[in-house]
């Protein structure tokens, strides 16, 4: 009764939310493009696209997709052998006892009529599988506790997957460990079993079970005579020897029977068996009803994403269909973080401290994002700053273990986030190189905007460039910005300049315009000077500084050896900091 | 001479080409190129943001090659500007160091200096020597008029990178005619490619990019050459975009070093990679010397008919 109700419960929670998590995929939505697609035109492009591959030559790619990077993994050995281990102990373990013990009414039975679970080779086997699982937990354990791989970030939902196996596997192996020695369940078996026994068979046999199978009797204690335990064999070939192997097989319970051994009789007395009992069966059925809710959804989504991007392409498929792809690839992350150890820009993880850097945390991020959630604009802005620190070098998505196309994920979410108009200061680096051989897959109005609010946050801040009128006052100067110059690098230099304008003669970028001043601000020259006159304002908030191409032809020509250059770097450094340290208005 | 050969972000990518043809030169010359998996992005973007960070993402290269006692090789310039301007730093300023190593020896690395970065073709020029290259070339371009792009951050600024004279550089010259092509004088050549400000100022990288292929042009350039990934992917991909924008009035195709020199070496293109550039290279080999029918094949034939 307990049984079936709670199986019945939570089967049921694990359909609904099967369910509920992959109706997500045709209703979440990331890139702005996405938006104008309905839920129902992408339940139809889908549809009609399974239908197309399935019925082509593409289904001899799925099915080699399916047995190479599903089934044995491959993309995960290449990677580490370690990991590649764990995770085939962990899911090749699980799934054999799934079926062999778990389903074995359905799977086993129906496959091997001599099947009894107390006989070998089924004996040996769940507890082999059940090692297999527990190896496979402790390689997790080490890699994430021991050997603390940098980048490699465990979170809550890691925990519950570590727990929950293990409160399974544990309580498995300890039940059947209690089992093994528990009087009353030997007791219950012979009443039912044994036929037309004496008094004095029946104790034979027990001797026999208590030297052999690790019984532990409250009437018997070996050793015992020779004679006594001939019979008792002799009993146990006719009454038991057909269900039942030795139980040395089943080495986890056997060793673990051999452990409890002394206080077998107080844990039978307790009713151990009956309590790990339950604790198994709740674990399983917890742990089956939360799947669609935990990162163990993975098991469904992750095949569905190796398989999607083996035969999907920007180039050939359908826009509703690879939006309905970006979101169920947010489901089919492991957060195994192979992303992060690979990421090309990872490191500034350790001089930058936002988690978002770090593509095996943007997946959380995002899939908070597309889910709706309303988030501070503290967390937006960090979520930004992590998609545009990329340079997208397409590590993550070549090494992602099930196939997502992380780079063209940053790609449409970056774009969402822009759209939002916080200021990107990063927008103003190299790092809009990707964006820039991108642009024509942008809205012509989307693809300046983040570059001028950009620009404008920085000049916004800086009150003497929008007011040329004002006189400036020479002192005091602001000593502390002066002197605070150089902590970096050569920016010190600046005090050399004696304003011969030799570095803005040869700047091939104040050289591009006919009157350079309105579209540049300050000058070369006239930022050092400003440096040297401690005018913050004036020297962060040009043009020039943005426009620079760091070609360094003003810092090898200048003859008093201002490192013209590196002082427009520091200037630039600067200027973002003090944008960003300066209360909103 | 062997190297760890640090690729960046953009080669992988973007620019496979130059990695192939690039293994393929190599190999032929006899430098034996080591991956390091673990190398991060040489820090060259994130400079404009955060100078300590910049100096990190370098000096964890640096830190990696050390591990593996190798000098680093670089194939683009602007990584090999990032990482000389990083080791110098690291070697000069020892509080730098300190605090960067900190920071590092939580992956277990450590750097202290001694790892030589050179780029490709220091390599090519310095310690292969142009006499091997030249013993290796199996036939020569003529009349081909080569636009030699030196790039920015390999020549300046001049003390910290130490690839030539800044002003009167001729490495990279010598390098193009060793293949028979002539290296053309034409003004722009030391300016920037515009590479930098893509993304973040277009109009004005169209500008300086459209001002250096115009010159070349008119210098009489055939093709430009270069040896860095974003000038390469300036002077193709981009290339590609500006003409598409502002109309092909002054379309020159930009060929890879390794591609040229390999193309010479009678290497295939398609081991080159010539297909994966954005603007036709197919021209190249009509500038190939044809091969004069060899002179001792008639007295041979004599010979023959003698004997017979």
């Amino acid at each position: 009764m307990f049984f079936d109700t709670a199986l019945y419960i939570s089967l049921a929670i694990f359909g609904l939310g099967m369910l509920y998590r992959i109706s997500t995929w045709f209703r979440y939505r990331i890139g702005i493009d996405a938006k104008a697609i309905p839920t129902s035109a992408r339940v139809g492009a889908a549809a009609k696209g399974i239908l197309l591959t399935v019925f082509s030559g593409k289904i001899f790619t799925l099915l080699r997709v399916f047995i190479v990077d599903t089934l044995l993994q491959v993309r995960v050995l290449r990677q580490d052998f370690l990991r590649w281990l764990m995770h085939i102990c962990l899911y090749l373990g699980f799934m054999l006892l799934l079926l062999m013990h778990a389903l074995d009414k359905y799977v086993t039975s129906a496959l091997f009529a001599e099947y009894y679970p107390t006989i070998n080779p089924f004996l040996f086997l769940r507890d082999f599988f059940g090692f297999m699982v527990l190896i496979g937990i402790a390689i997790a354990l080490y890699r994430r506790f021991i050997l603390k791989v940098p980048r490699l970030r465990t979170t809550g939902q890691d925990h519950y997957a570590i727990i929950i196996l293990a409160v399974i596997m544990i309580s498995g192996v300890l039940l059947e460990g209690s089992k093994i020695t528990s009087y009353t369940k030997y007791q219950e078996m012979v009443d039912e079993y044994t036929m037309a026994a004496d008094e004095q068979e029946l104790r034979a046999l027990e001797a026999y079970w208590v030297k052999d199978f690790a019984l532990v009797s409250p009437n018997l204690k070996g050793p015992f005579a020779e004679q006594t335990l001939a019979e008792g064999k002799e009993s146990h070939e006719m009454n038991c020897a057909q269900c039942h192997s030795k139980p040395q097989s089943a080495f986890l319970g056997y060793t673990t029977a051999k452990i409890i051994s002394p206080i077998a009789l107080g844990l039978d007395r307790a009713k151990a068996p009956t309590i790990l009992w339950y604790l198994h069966f709740l674990a399983c059925f917890l742990g089956l009803a939360y799947l669609p809710f935990s990162k163990f959804f993975h098991i469904f989504a992750s095949p569905v994403s190796l398989l999607a991007n083996a035969v999907m392409a920007k180039e050939i498929s359908e826009p509703a269909n690879i939006a309905t792809r970006q979101v169920m690839e947010l489901d089919a992350c492991t957060h195994c973080c192979t992303c992060s150890l690979n990421c090309s820009v990872g490191v500034a993880f350790a001089k930058i401290p936002n988690w978002n850097i770090l593509p095996s945390e943007k997946i959380a991020s995002v899939k908070a994002l597309a889910s709706g959630k309303q988030l501070s604009e503290q967390q937006l802005k960090h979520i930004q700053e992590g998609i545009y620190l990329c340079t997208n070098c397409r590590r993550c998505t070549v090494v992602c273990p099930v196939g997502i196309n992380l780079q063209d994920l940053w790609f449409k979410v970056r774009e969402t986030l822009l759209h939002r108009g916080y200021p990107e200061f990063l927008a103003l680096s190299p790092f809009s190189y990707y964006r820039g051989l991108m642009r024509e897959e942008l809205a012509d109005d989307n693809y300046p905007a983040p570059l001028a609010v950009a620009r404008e946050a920085i000049v916004a801040g800086c009150e003497l460039l929008k007011s040329p009128e004002k006189v400036i006052s020479l002192t005091p100067t602001d000593r502390e910005f002066k002197s605070g110059l150089g902590l970096a690098d050569q920016a010190s230099t600046f005090s050399g300049c004696f304003g011969c304008e030799t570095c803005t003669t040869v700047c091939p970028v104040v050289a591009n315009f006919d009157n350079p001043q309105e579209e540049l601000g300050l000058l070369p020259h006239q930022i050092m000077h400003s440096c040297g006159l401690g005018l913050k304002d004036l020297a962060f908030g040009s043009n020039m500084l943005w426009d620079c191409l760091t070609c360094y032809q003003c810092q090898e020509n200048c003859p008093q050896g201002v490192c013209v250059t590196d002082v427009l770097y520091e200037l630039k450094n600067r200027a973002v900091n003090y944008v960003k340290a300066k209360p909103q208005t | 001479m062997k190297y760890a050969l640090f690729l960046g972000c953009q080669i992988p990518a973007h620019l496979n080409q130059y990695e192939a043809s690039a293994r393929a030169v190599s190999k032929r010359l006899g430098v034996d190129l080591v991956d390091i998996k673990q190398f991060n992005c040489c820090g060259y973007p994130v400079r404009n943001l955060d100078f300590k960070t910049f100096v990190l993402f370098s000096a964890r290269n640096l830190a990696l090659a050390a591990q593996k006692q190798l000098n680093l090789m670089s194939l683009c310039k602007c990584c090999y500007g990032s990482l000389k301007k990083a080791d110098h730093l690291l070697k000069e300023d020892s509080s730098l160091r300190a605090e960067i190593n900190t920071l590092l020896q939580k992956e277990g690395l450590n750097y202290e200096g001694g790892v030589e970065v050179k780029h490709f073709l220091s390599v090519l020029y310095h310690e292969v020597g142009m006499e091997p290259i030249k013993e290796k070339i199996e036939r020569t371009f003529a009349k081909l008029n080569i636009a030699t792009h030196y790039g920015c951050h390999a020549l300046r600024p001049s003390k910290i990178v130490e690839f030539d004279d800044p002003v009167a550089p001729s490495l990279f010259d010598q390098l193009v005619e060793v293949t028979g092509a002539k290296s053309i004088y034409w003004p722009t050549q030391l300016e920037c490619c515009g590479a930098p400000l893509w993304g973040i100022n277009d109009d004005l990288s169209m500008d300086l990019t459209a001002k250096k292929l115009t010159d070349a042009k008119q210098s009489g350039g055939d093709y430009l050459c270069t040896a860095c990934t974003y000038c390469q992917i300036q002077f193709d991909t981009v290339q590609k975009m500006i003409s598409a924008k502002r109309g092909a009035n002054h379309q020159l195709s930009s060929i890879l070093y390794p591609q040229l020199l390999g193309l010479s070496m009678g290497i295939e293109g398609k081991t080159l990679g010539l297909q994966l550039n954005q603007l036709p290279l197919d021209g190249i080999e009509n500038f190939f010397v044809v091969p004069e029918p060899p002179e001792e094949k008639a007295p041979e034939a004599g010979e023959e008919t003698e004997e017979a």
